[in-house]
């Protein structure tokens, strides 16, 4: 996500690193730089314009000049400018004193809106607070059908009786306060904003149900279009945040720029993959350091804290340490890592990966097939791979259902690895930034 | 060279190395982040921001602005960042704006044009210029059945897609089959039999998990043996970036390639408010599939779908129809004069 972004940025920052005063000349060149940088991420030429003349106002200024490293300065700017277009503090959800609180999901025809009710309930229901997802689109064939089958698979009972929108969402109120459950998520029609009627319907389900929440879905891969949308629907409709959609891909996130400079409106939560728990609360700042290939280890803290077992992560790191990291520990590690969600979203959080490792393709079934084999060896082989012989490395791979060169593959990388650990822990513990393999 | 599990455990053992060094470090920074939130955070968003939803809610309609401002005036600077700024603002990206930008400089040099208002005939000629296909025809194999794969990421309108080309080829006296080989998204077949009985028309449909690739092969033979004239086969979207799922789509165009000649067209349907990332799906998609044309659809908003000509512009295939409305009829040919106009007007 973000990645040409953060990409054309880097590029930027490396030119300016090797420099040392900055003359107008140059903050000129690297203002034209952002500003394609920015344009090529469909961010709104209007927000780019500003954003452009912010940055350069400030770093032809004071604080610039008296600076030891202007650079870095340059930099330091970027990022706070940036953090403030995305958002600033970030944004909540209500949290009504009488429950149920109502959400309803609003936005263009395939933007998502089916799928972030999912999300979002699977979200809720892992905060402990019940809910229950309401079928409020009678227009698009089978999304009803959609939204049920999503909800039997996260276990969130999926209400929808009525033949009309507003009566739909008022009937998914009402069961709510029967069942008691803490939130009601609606899930409405796709529509353009310029659709009067469809736009007049929708203003008549949030008059009807009085909303805590009025989300807007917006796909990350939308052009110029996404503030005029934005702006449309918060003219007929009480929004109160935006949910981002599809974020997983290369799509550069200009949507995300721009909406909430524009209409102020805070992106509350982004959605990152096609499964149902690739969904995350949206924070500015770090999608700031994230765009500015800072990595984003608040994010990543979250996930681990929810992950590990601190006890265990403990011990393993002091065997890490000691150079006495068996194959062992790593499977439990990488167990407990795959809990925190798909390995290249997180590998895109970390702070100084080195590029290839962040562009490399993960495939998760590799991971399922290193499990594999390391289950298929016995204690004494994870403790101590070089026992492995050819007849032990061939019952492990007849074992794993892989080939003797799969386990030869993995033993190597393994040892490398090892090796790499104990080159870079022997620098001591000062020492916290990864040196890049082979460079 | 590194094996693709070795890439896996490498990245692995670095991510929960990384972790494992840096936690102490993080911890810290967050305790200071913590300290800072209570204290004083940045200024709050000056009022530029109010300014900024005026000038944006009067510019849905930019080029007819434009125009306003250029009337009587001469040609200068101005004019050619204002024409840049719309360009942009129409999605369609900043090297094919400059590219037109450079060719409409050449000309009104070379024309001694004086004033801003002359530029709208010559801009609206260069960009039909620009889109210079000459077959935008969708294509049919004469003797057997046709097929139509219809390709594109998630939420562009592929379902919609196919029914409207199933009903178009229906009123055309031809015999038509749709596909459900979206076997991902929950009840994406259900969607689309719906619209198969909403227009008479066959459905064939693999069930939730399974593999599009043998629905396909299965639909197909089918409509060899019942004489179908086109098959128009819906897929699951994905996301380009998606390897995996772009390989198991090659699959499906492989699997219809043994049956000879019957792949007609690999359309790839483009959401009309689409940014730069279209580009890049175009180039994917192509590259994984062979894409033959393009289909931009949701014309009927107020995006200008400026991302056609750059898509255009790009690659070999040529755009071949817009969506231009919600129901089964609102699929017409691409046309490069109307959309020019529309794009200026």
């Amino acid at each position: 996500m973000f990645d040409t972004l953060s990409g054309r940025f880097d590029g930027i920052f490396r030119r300016l690193r090797s420099r040392g005063r900055l003359s107008e000349t140059d903050v000129d060149e690297v203002a034209r730089e952002i500003r394609l940088a920015l344009l090529e991420a469909d961010v709104n030429v209007r927000v780019v314009k500003a954003f452009v003349t912010r940055v350069k106002e400030r770093a032809t200024g004071a604080e610039v000049a008296q600076s030891l490293s202007p650079a870095q300065q340059v930099i330091k700017i970027v990022h706070e400018e940036l953090t403030t277009t995305l958002g600033g503090e970030g944004g909540q959800l209500a949290t009504p004193s009488s429950p149920p609180a109502v959400i309803v999901l609003a936005g263009l025809q395939g933007s998502g809106k089916t799928t972030v009710a999912a999300k979002l309930a699977r979200h809720l229901d892992g905060q402990g607070r019940r809910p229950l997802l309401v079928a409020a689109d009678l227009q698009r064939p089978a999304a009803i059908e959609q939204l049920r089958v999503l909800g039997e698979r996260i276990g969130v009972p999926v209400s929808s009786s009525g033949t009309d929108p507003v009566e739909v969402a008022e009937a998914g109120r009402r069961e709510a306060e029967r069942l008691g459950r803490a939130v009601v998520i609606v899930d409405t029609a796709g529509r353009l904003q310029i659709d009067d009627e469809l736009m007049g319907e929708l203003a008549r389900v949030t008059a009807a149900v009085r909303p805590d929440d009025t989300l807007l879905t917006l796909d990350a891969m939308t052009g110029q279009e996404a503030v005029a949308v934005a702006s449309e629907f918060a003219t007929r409709v009480p929004l109160t945040g935006v949910v981002l959609t599809k974020l997983d891909g290369d799509a550069r996130g200009g949507a995300a720029l721009s909406v909430k400079e524009v209409t102020g409106l805070p992106i509350l939560f982004a959605g990152v993959g096609e499964r149902l728990d690739a969904f995350e609360a949206f924070h500015p700042d770090r999608m700031a350091s994230r765009i500015l290939g800072m990595g984003d280890v608040l994010t990543l803290i979250e996930k681990a804290e929810a992950a590990f077992d601190a006890e265990q992560a403990k011990d393993a790191e002091q065997r890490l340490l000691a150079g006495r990291f068996t194959l062992e520990d790593f499977l439990e590690q990488m167990r407990q890592m795959r809990k925190m969600g798909p390995l290249q979203s997180i590998v895109g959080m970390l702070p100084g990966v080195p590029k290839e490792l962040r562009d490399a393709e993960i495939d998760e079934g590799e991971l399922a097939r290193v499990e594999a084999i390391i289950c298929s060896m016995t204690p004494a082989e994870r403790q101590n791979p070089a026992i492995i012989n050819g007849s032990r490395r061939h019952r492990i791979a007849a074992g794993s259902g892989t080939s003797s060169q799969a386990v030869n593959a993995l033993l190597k990388q393994f040892k490398q690895v090892q090796q790499l650990m104990r080159t870079m822990t022997r620098g001591g513990k000062g020492r916290r930034r990864l040196p890049v393999p082979g460079a | 060279m590194l094996t693709s599990t070795g890439v896996v455990i490498l990245v692995l053992i670095f991510a929960f190395a990384a972790f494992l060094l840096a936690l102490p470090a993080m911890l810290g920074r967050r305790e200071q982040r913590r300290r800072a939130a209570a204290g004083d955070g940045p200024d709050g968003p000056d009022d530029g921001g109010a300014r900024l939803e005026e000038q944006l809610a009067s510019s849905r309609q930019p080029f007819r602005r434009m125009r306003d401002r250029w009337r009587a005036r001469r040609l200068d600077d101005d004019t050619w960042d204002d024409l840049e700024e719309t360009l942009l603002l129409a999605d369609v990206g900043v090297p094919t704006t400059t590219e037109i930008l450079d060719a409409l400089r050449a000309r009104a040099r070379r024309e001694g044009v004086r004033d801003a208002d002359a530029l709208t005939p010559l801009l609206e000629a260069e960009i039909t210029a620009s889109l210079d296909h000459e077959d935008r025809t969708l294509h049919h194999r004469p003797g057997q059945p046709s097929v139509w794969l219809l390709v594109g990421v998630n939420g562009v309108g592929k379902t919609t897609t196919a029914a409207k080309l199933a009903r178009r080829e229906r009123d055309a006296g031809r015999r038509v089959l749709l596909v459900a080989a979206d076997t991902f998204r929950a009840a994406a077949a259900e969607q689309l039999a719906a619209w198969g009985a909403m227009l008479d028309v066959d459905v064939v449909r693999g069930h939730e998990g399974g593999d599009p690739a043998s629905v396909v092969f299965d639909a197909v033979q089918s409509a060899r043996a019942r004489g179908i004239d086109v098959v128009v086969v819906d897929t699951a979207g994905r996301l380009h970036t998606q390897r995996n799922l772009m390989e198991e789509l090659a699959k499906v165009r492989r699997i219809v390639e043994r049956f000879d000649g019957a792949l007609a067209e690999v359309l790839l349907v483009l959401d009309a408010t689409t940014g730069q990332n279209g580009l890049v799906q175009a180039r994917e998609f192509t590259s994984a599939v062979g894409v033959t044309g393009v289909v931009l659809a949701k014309l009927d908003g107020t995006a200008k779908g400026g991302i056609a000509l750059a898509v255009e512009r790009e690659l070999d295939a040529p755009v071949k129809l817009v969506g231009v409305g919600e129901s089964a009829d609102d699929l017409v040919t691409f046309e490069p004069a109307r959309f020019a106009a529309a794009l200026i007007g």
